[in-house]
């Protein structure tokens, strides 16, 4: 009875009960338990394994060791006597991956922005019909949209039988197992990161500033990029991490388009745990370097974005 | 007026793009499709419209692997959809119902993390775990796994959901002396319901989807259907790979339909 009171009297007060109250930290524990116990501590474990000696049979030895990190940077020699220079093939694999990542992301805006505008400027129905379109592929499972790139560009594949019969070329273009294969991979497999985002900063977007632009004669295009484009600045961002931070760590687009020669971060790490490679401790130096990077980016997202919540509205 | 803010929004070129960018999207999952009914052991010549690779996929000799893949995908996918989308369920409401507490950005943190470890490094880190604390590799560590990863696709729409309804509702069960599980059952759930239906589809999908961080934690011997299809593409493409890409993908079309209309009629009645 004193309980029905007190809470009664809570709420004429303005003080909201909830029928949660008191039981939030149980609520949350499932989510912090799995969370923590499987990515939380394998995280911190994945570092500890990068300071561990390798295990020649797979897994390793429990000895610290500096080895994957020197193996990484410094090149001593065949049999590792020589003064260390700096080892240039993994710090290669990341700049080329970096590259690679990069270009995605500006093909994926150049095609992803106007697609977001225009479904974003369409009448509410035709609106939610092109959205539909643009996210089913987003939903299709990434394996199978790799196998069909490859299918579709295979020296013998169909983009080349067709160019082949139209006379337009002589001999097929080679273009699996390039870079530029990896290239159209990875916009491909992003694409749709791009439009969701920004499609969604459009939406918002008032467009009665870009009718004040035009009264106050500005012409389209720079309206587009005085205006709007600064307007729906966080869901470009939002677009680019989204494509950029999945095509750094890609593995299927380099692994069944790129082919043996054209490592990218994802096979090299793949190489240590399931090829032939075997060495756990630089697997993980390599993934923690990986994330590391991630986190750098991520963290000045978050920065800019509490910047611009501050200073803007 | 509307014709002159028409004008205004419009740009030269863009619904060229957009139509260009759904052909990028589409053409090479239809060309798959359309070769999957290829009548022909050969993957480039077409040679009419048959079944044949279906029944090769149903009834042929690597049929009974893939039967077994698709049933240890289903399981995992069943399993560890129930599982992240209850423990979604009851974040949300702690989160976005519950008075605001210490730790909570970091909570938030928490379940949009598997969002933002990129996949190969939650693999790498999983694998170590697993074989650090001599954790037997097979289904059960795939769908712990998977659990981790489908929480937040499951947490975003339920989250979503319980933010677009007013909490005056189990208010007013609460001053009708419903008890607060009462209020829960029979006032919030319903409401909640096509949220929490949206983010087990999710979740669903994307356990059936996942390539990368099972081929991390699978045992020997233990397939689900994107590891069975990814070995069988190592030794070449073959026609009945194009056959199950394409059920696959009339499987995530339906699911995704799906879940697209209930979330539709969530927003209706809101």
């Amino acid at each position: 009875m004193a309980g029905i009171i007190n809470q009664t009297s809570k709420t004429t007060d303005g003080a909201q009960t909830s029928i949660v109250d008191g039981k939030q930290h149980i609520l949350l524990l499932p989510a912090w338990l799995i969370i923590g116990v499987l990515l939380v501590i394998p995280v911190i474990l994945m570092l500890v394994y990068s300071f561990l000696t390798q295990d020649f049979r797979g897994g390793v030895i429990w000895e610290f060791s500096l080895e994957a990190y020197d193996q990484f940077f410094f090149d001593r020699g065949l049999f590792g006597d020589e003064p260390p220079s700096i080892e240039w093939t993994y710090i290669g694999i990341f700049w080329r991956s970096f590259l690679q990542a990069l270009f995605a992301m500006i093909f994926c805006f150049l095609i992803g922005f106007p697609t977001a505008y225009f479904i974003a400027t369409r009448a509410p129905q035709s609106r939610s019909f092109w959205l539909f379109l643009v996210t089913i592929p987003y939903w299709v499972n990434l394996l199978i949209r790799t196998v069909s790139m490859k299918f579709l560009i295979r020296d013998n594949g169909p983009i080349n039988t067709w160019l082949l019969s139209g006379g337009i070329i002589d001999e097929p273009i080679s273009m699996i197992n390039t870079n530029f294969a990896i290239q159209i991979g990875l916009f491909y497999s992003y694409l749709p990161f791009m439009v969701l985002p920004i499609y969604a900063s459009i939406e918002r977007y008032n467009f009665a500033l870009s009718e004040a632009a035009a009264d106050l004669y500005s012409s389209r295009w720079v309206t587009l990029f005085k205006i709007v484009i600064p307007s729906v600045k966080p869901g470009i961002i939002a677009g680019c991490i989204l494509v950029f931070i999945p095509s750094l760590g890609a593995f299927l687009a380099p692994d069944l388009l790129g082919g043996a020669k054209n490592f990218m971060i994802g096979s090299l790490v793949e190489e240590q745990f399931k090829g032939q490679a075997g060495d756990w401790p630089f697997g993980a130096a390599v993934s923690m370097i990986l994330l590391s990077i991630i986190m750098v980016i991520l963290l000045f997202y978050a920065r800019a974005q509490i910047r611009q919540n501050d200073g803007g509205h | 007026m509307a014709n002159t803010s028409e004008r205004i929004r419009w740009y030269p070129g863009f619904r060229e793009i957009a139509l260009i960018c759904l052909v990028i999207l589409y053409a090479p999952l239809i060309i798959v499709m359309i070769y999957s009914f290829n009548n022909s052991p050969s993957i480039t010549i077409w040679k009419g419209f048959s079944f044949v690779w279906y029944e090769e996929v149903f009834f042929g000799p690597e049929s009974a692997k893939f039967k077994q893949a698709t049933v240890n995908s289903l399981i995992i996918a069943v399993l560890a959809a129930i599982t992240s989308t209850t423990i979604a369920t009851a974040s949300a409401l702690a989160m976005i119902r519950g008075r605001r507490f210490r730790g909570q950005a970091m909570t938030f943190g928490l379940i949009n993390l598997p969002l933002m470890v990129p996949e190969i490094v939650t693999a790498v880190a999983t694998l170590i775990f697993f074989a650090s604390i001599g954790f037997d590799r097979g289904i059960l560590s795939i769908l712990l796994a998977h659990i981790v990863f489908c929480i937040p696709f499951a947490y975003l729409p339920i989250a979503a959901r319980l933010q677009g309804i007013a909490n005056v509702y189990e208010q007013v069960a609460r001053d009708l002396y419903a008890t607060p599980g009462q209020a829960f059952r029979l006032v919030l759930l319903p409401m909640m319901l096509p949220g929490i239906l949206s983010g087990f589809l999710l979740a669903f999908i994307i356990s059936l989807d996942d390539f990368i961080i099972t081929n991390f934690v699978k045992g020997a011997g233990v397939e689900t259907l994107p590891t069975a299809i990814f070995g069988a593409i190592k030794q070449g493409i073959k026609p009945n790979i194009m056959a199950i890409s394409t059920l696959m993908l009339a499987a995530s079309f339906i699911l995704v339909s799906i879940s697209y209309f209930i979330s539709r009629i969530g927003n209706h009645d809101r």
